[in-house]
């Protein structure tokens, strides 16, 4: 994340994108940029996209402005370019989302713990239930930052950008992260009530039992994974390019979010009985 | 059991019921034909504007009034202009942005010319009164070029916001005036009446100029006490002019000043692409999950595809009825609710595997897996309904759509899962023991 940094959409950092469409072939991207040059726009980008599609990202423009680019745009009149889609964010909007979305991701942490603590509060030997909700946050860290990585790495060699929607996929990444922790630990919780009760194997250690909960509930784990898993391919692969992204952060996520609630979120628990043991 | 099965059908029956009302109204039925999906501008084409609103002038406790009293002058002005369902509403900065702006969003479904948007709600006139400073009437007119409105003259807060109505008069003959001059009379309501009133009354002798959109077009002297809240602008207009100010006003002059920060345009075309491909999608991926579900779990699973199908529909048709907006991120959470309305069917179903495992009639199995993986599905459920209401509490429009078809779908599936699953695998539980129900309910790939 540090090598190719955060290339923040305007949804973030305030700028305006304007998409054009041709009716017939586009116009040479040499020749567009060379008229575009003429207007002192300072640093832009702009990329074919599509089938015959220009897509351009500037600072903030006023209204004025775009209809001057799309006049320069235009020159073939036989072939004008049709505006197929302006955003135009102030910088100070662009902060503010970025605030709120941080915000929002750590109040959701916050409350998840809680609620994780009430819900295992019956559960507090051998370990006590809010080191339940550390775990899984932990794991939950874990599922936004390895997506977050990979995506910045993509999107160095692919292209892309850090939008809204891309906020929203790890959203949805931490929901599907939770609940697949939840639905573990769950079974270690039912599987301590068990063996408290001294009914079958009273010698066996928290690790088993932990280890125990991970395998009964791994068959479930794959397949509710591969379940979503097959309906966010077809996302990908044929939802259309605005949600490409957006499927791909999530299909990482998934399989990121199933292999953490094994592989990090349980070893923890385990991890925090050994060591207040000591 | 048969009341299982009298469930099921009646379950059937309404669900298909409901599943016509969600096709019927997609369809153009005209008698469902109101229920069609609203959908987001991103994925019907339209624009969105942000305006902030200088409420610096306002008192603190009337900020709520005056952006509420914008709401609806935009609102009445943008319909004047027959956009289909527009939507103009007040966001107020929340404790975590930070900033302390009052901020408008314009929506407009179908609009993609921005310009014309903007002019649409631009053109609305900004009413002020405003008294002369005593020290500005020594002023030269050199200097009064170089002074800002600020300093020659003082606000009294009588604004547009308090206007009742505006409508065209005459000068009358024997006035002092060309007689058939056009006038704009202006009425206040009870509010204006009697600050007007007051500041008439306060300020005899002194110059109270009538402000449109930050300029002078009228400065009277206030000759004695007005208590019926009229007044008279008799600025040198033609009767075009005033006509059209007369309109203007009445449509509304804005409270406060605005100021556009941010606009969003969707093409019609570009949404259209993003909804067939989404729909196509959807369907796709839900077509391979219940294949995957009925080689995975077979009968179970068929029971299991219904009951998603039966998902599906009712969560439709909520969406229809409350109504919610549909956006390419509302559409995520809503994908992202099926997923967990089908580990809900997983988790019982393997739960049901293993009491077989144990020797247990499929019956009794089917009792166990229920009971037991209630509490998983419980206690998962409500952490996503956790996250959905912070983030429709916390998150931006964005969000908020994804919060909300989320929550709703987290909802609705532990409804299906729970009793429609439930309702249907009983219905069809065998009693006896048999090889071929064994077949039927077990697992048909051994993992």
């Amino acid at each position: 994340m540090s090598v190719f940094g955060f290339n923040f959409g305007i949804d973030f950092k305030g700028g305006s994108i304007l998409e054009v469409s041709y009716a017939n072939t586009r116009p040479s991207l040499e020749a567009t940029k060379a008229d575009l040059d003429t207007l002192g726009l300072g640093t832009y980008i702009l990329t074919p996209s599509g089938q015959n599609n220009f897509t351009l990202k500037t600072r903030e423009l006023a209204p004025a402005e775009k209809t001057t680019i799309i006049g320069l745009m235009s020159k073939d009149s036989a072939n004008p370019a049709i505006e197929q889609r302006f955003n135009s964010i102030g910088p100070v909007v662009g902060a503010e989302l970025k605030n709120k979305a941080l915000v929002a991701i750590a109040v959701v942490m916050l409350c998840i713990v809680l609620f994780i603590t009430f819900a295992f509060r019956k559960v507090s030997f051998p370990v006590a239930s809010w080191k339940y909700g550390l775990a899984t946050i932990i794991a939950l860290a874990h599922d936004v930052i390895i997506p977050t990585g990979i995506f910045v790495t993509w999107i160095h060699f692919y292209g892309g950008e850090i939008d809204l929607l891309f906020v929203t996929a790890l959203l949805a990444i931490l929901g599907y992260s939770v609940h697949d922790t939840i639905v573990v630990f769950d079974r270690v919780r039912e599987n301590l009530r068990i063996h408290h009760g001294g009914s079958s194997k009273p010698s066996d250690t928290f690790e088993d039992i932990v280890g125990e909960s991970v395998t009964q509930t791994f068959a479930r784990s794959i397949n509710t994974s591969l379940t979503i898993f097959i309906t966010l391919l077809a996302l990908y692969m044929i939802g259309g390019e605005s949600t490409r992204d957006f499927a791909f952060v999530l299909l990482v996520g998934v399989v990121i979010g199933t292999y953490s609630s094994i592989f990090v979120a349980s070893p923890l628990l385990v991890v925090f009985q050994k060591f207040q043991k000591k | 059991m048969s009341k299982h099965r009298i469930l099921s059908v009646i379950l059937l029956v309404v669900v298909a019921m409901i599943g016509y009302f969600v096709y019927a109204s997609q369809t153009g039925n005209p008698r469902f034909a109101k229920y069609a999906f609203k959908l987001g501008l991103d994925l019907n084409g339209g624009t969105e504007l942000v305006y902030r609103a200088d409420v610096s002038k306002v008192k603190s406790g009337s900020v709520t009034d005056a952006m509420s009293s914008l709401r609806d002058v935009i609102e009445r002005r943008v319909n004047i202009f027959g956009v289909s369902e527009p939507i103009v509403q007040v966001e107020k900065s929340s404790l975590v942005s930070g900033g302390n702006e009052q901020r408008l969003i314009v929506e407009l479904p179908g609009v993609s010319n921005i310009d014309q948007a903007i002019a649409m709600i631009g053109q609305t006139p900004q009413l002020e009164f405003m008294l002369l400073r005593p020290e500005a009437e020594n002023f030269t007119q050199e200097e009064l070029q170089t002074k800002t409105v600020d300093e020659v003259f003082l606000s009294t807060g009588l604004t547009g916001q308090y206007l009742d109505k505006a409508q065209l008069e005459f000068t009358n003959q024997g006035s002092g005036q060309i007689s058939g001059q056009p006038l704009v009379g202006l009425t206040f309501n009870s509010e204006g009446r009697d600050l007007f009133a007051k500041i008439t009354k306060e300020n005899k002798g002194k110059v109270l100029a009538i402000f449109l959109d930050g300029s002078a077009i009228s400065s009277p002297v206030i000759k004695d006490e007005i208590l019926d809240g009229k007044a008279v602008i008799s600025g040198s207009f033609s009767q075009d002019e005033a006509k059209q100010l007369v309109r203007n006003l009445n449509y509304g002059a804005l409270p406060v000043p605005i100021q556009l920060i941010s606009t969003e345009t969707v093409g019609a075309s570009l949404g259209e692409n993003a909804k067939t491909a989404g729909v196509k999608a959807g369907l796709v991926g839900f077509a391979l999950l219940v294949a995957f579900l009925i080689i995975r779990y077979r009968l179970p699973g068929i029971v299991a595809s219904v009951s998603l199908v039966m998902y599906v529909i009712l969560s439709l048709a909520l969406f229809k009825l409350i109504p919610v907006t549909l956006t390419a991120a509302g559409i995520a959470g809503f994908i992202l609710s099926i997923g967990m309305a089908v580990d809900a069917n997983v988790l019982i179903f393997e739960r049901m595997k293993e009491e077989l495992k144990k020797g247990k009639s499929v019956y009794d199995a089917m009792h166990e897996g229920f009971t037991r993986a209630w509490l998983s599905i419980r206690d998962s459920n409500i952490s996503s309904i956790i996250t959905a209401v912070v983030l429709f509490w916390l998150g931006t429009s964005a969000v908020k759509g994804f919060a909300l078809t989320l929550g709703l779908g987290v909802l609705v599936s532990m409804f299906t899962a729970i009793t429609v699953s439930r309702t249907f695998l009983f219905a069809i539980a065998p009693k006896e023991h048999s090889r071929l129900k064994q077949f039927l309910f077990s697992n048909g790939l051994h993992f």
